[in-house]
């Protein structure tokens, strides 16, 4: 479980994160929803410790994560694993060394140990045969799983998705949507995604919140977004002509009638 | 005056993350020797070419400066050799690096900063600094007076080669110039001057490419600020250097 309380973050005098208080529950999917420049990847970082808070708490577990030292800090992010917007694997490392990082950096295993949970774990997000292959010649939707793959090898308690679906096609969105809640089942582990995807957030939305100008504006789950009558959030869901076309017709407003 | 305060800080308490105990020291190994090959090995091709070159230049221009019946000829070979242990096999070689080696360090750790792979060694737990800064400093500190070594080498037989084919002078006179009135000490003092340059160039490279913020353009200036500044202290340090070693 992660718990943030009057978390405030502003960066040269300029708030982008005012008093955000919210619990994280394992097991469930988390959605940071919002508009750009609304304050979810800052938050994010806030709660992973790659920005330091003005203000506030970051709980994981008992644990006070923003008042650890550096060496504290070390020990709770060997349970974290982290999917970044741009994947963010080392161009210089192959796929298999890619995963294997982390691996080789904090466990004693043998190198055929190491090999096997590799291979599991390219194997749980559908990379095959590309053990050799350079970052570079993976497609965007690769990239992506072979970062989940990385983030799961050391089997972590805390999985954390920048806007896993940036500049991905619909339907590899869906699977890499579909393969983040079935790891966060599979392995009970506290997954906060950032998106403002409406497909990830109807699909996988077990937990939502919704960031507006860096406050949260209103929080549910995906089978409550449609009938909030949150006038912010509206305006983000159903911004979209499609949407908008779906919430006319549901309600029996069809044009003409 | 504050910024330049504020950098300067920035950078020691970079360096004091860079130098803490290592997560693995396996790993740190083995990206040593892998730093050894890309930054050390793959700079043996320039540092030779441009000694040769800079050997013969060395060697023809002190030959058309003592052409006179009273300077023995030797001289051309004992100028030659005095001219790049002193100077050009330390310095000039610490400045071409400067722009190979500093510039490839600041835009490979920029480009992991912009890029979010640094975050994610953080993320991991890894001291990124360290991970990424160490192995650099320890390979070139190991391999740079390798380099140097090269270049005083070839610097000589370029110079051997140059003189002669231009018959300016002899073999013999050449060898026993270089031979002649050898101070050990001076090899010393090159290969300190050599350490020294090695830790500017790379460090200050890694500072510059380890606090960019922002995109490619920041990581181009980031990768001109690293040769820039890492010349001017190596010209700095150049001065310091002599005054501590040599008199």
């Amino acid at each position: 479980m992660i718990r943030v309380s009057n978390l405030n973050k502003a960066f040269n005098g300029k708030s982008v994160l005012r008093d955000i208080s919210v619990t994280f529950e394992p097991g469930k999917t988390n959605l940071i929803i919002g508009r750009s420049g609304s304050g979810k990847t800052v938050l994010l970082k806030s709660i992973v410790g790659l920005h330091d808070i003005d203000d506030g708490e970051v709980w994981y577990d008992d644990v006070l994560f923003n008042r650890l030292d550096f060496t504290g800090k070390k020990e709770i992010r060997k349970e974290m694993g982290m999917l970044f917007q741009g994947s963010a694997l080392f161009d210089s490392l192959t796929v298999e060394q890619n995963v294997r990082f982390p691996l080789d950096m904090f466990t004693e295993k043998s190198y055929e140990e190491k090999r096997d949970r590799v291979d599991f774990c390219l194997k749980r997000v559908n990379i095959l045969n590309a053990n050799n292959l350079l970052p570079s010649e993976l497609s965007g939707g690769m990239k992506k799983r072979v970062a989940i793959a990385r983030a799961i090898a050391l089997n972590p308690k805390y999985l954390f998705c920048d806007e896993p679906n940036s500049g991905l096609d619909p339907l590899t969105a869906i699977l890499i949507d579909d393969l983040i809640k079935e790891i966060t089942e599979e392995y009970s582990m506290t997954t906060i995604v950032n998106t403002h995807d409406m497909n990830s957030v109807m699909k996988i939305g077990e937990k939502i919140i919704f960031l507006s100008d860096g406050v949260i504006c209103w929080e549910g789950n995906n089978k409550e977004i449609l009938s909030s009558d949150n006038k912010t959030l509206n305006d983000f869901v159903f911004a979209n002509a499609l949407a908008r076309q779906l919430r006319t017709t549901l309600s029996g407003n069809l044009p003409g009638n | 005056m504050l910024r330049f305060l504020t950098q300067l800080g920035s950078y020691f308490l970079l360096l004091k993350k860079v130098f803490s105990l290592p997560e693995k020291p396996s790993v740190y190994y083995k990206q040593t020797m892998h730093e050894m090959v890309f930054l050390g090995l793959n700079s043996v091709g320039i540092i030779t070419i441009i000694s040769f070159f800079m050997g013969a230049v060395i060697t023809l221009q002190t030959a058309y400066n003592t052409e006179n019946p009273i300077y023995p000829t030797y001289l051309i070979g004992l100028g030659c050799r005095d001219s790049i242990l002193l100077e050009f096999s330390s310095t000039i070689t610490a400045l071409i690096l400067a722009g190979k080696v500093g510039s490839n360090i600041a835009s490979e750790i920029g480009t992991m900063r912009v890029t979010e792979q640094i975050d994610a060694l953080e993320i991991m737990g890894v001291n990124s600094a360290s991970y990424l800064i160490l192995p650099k400093i320890i390979a070139t500190l190991l391999f740079n007076p390798v380099l140097t070594l090269i270049s005083i080498s070839v610097g000589i037989f370029g110079g051997w080669i140059a003189g002669t084919s231009a018959g300016v002078i002899t073999s013999q006179d050449y060898v026993y110039g270089i031979q002649y009135a050898f101070i050990p000490y001076y090899v010393t003092y090159a290969i300190i001057k050599t350490l020294f340059f090695a830790f500017i160039i790379t460090s200050v490279s890694a500072f510059q490419g380890y606090n960019v913020e922002g995109g490619s353009l920041e990581v181009g200036r980031a990768s001109t600020k690293a040769v820039v500044f890492s010349s001017v202290l190596i010209l700095l340090f150049n001065v310091i250097l002599t005054q501590l070693l040599l008199s």
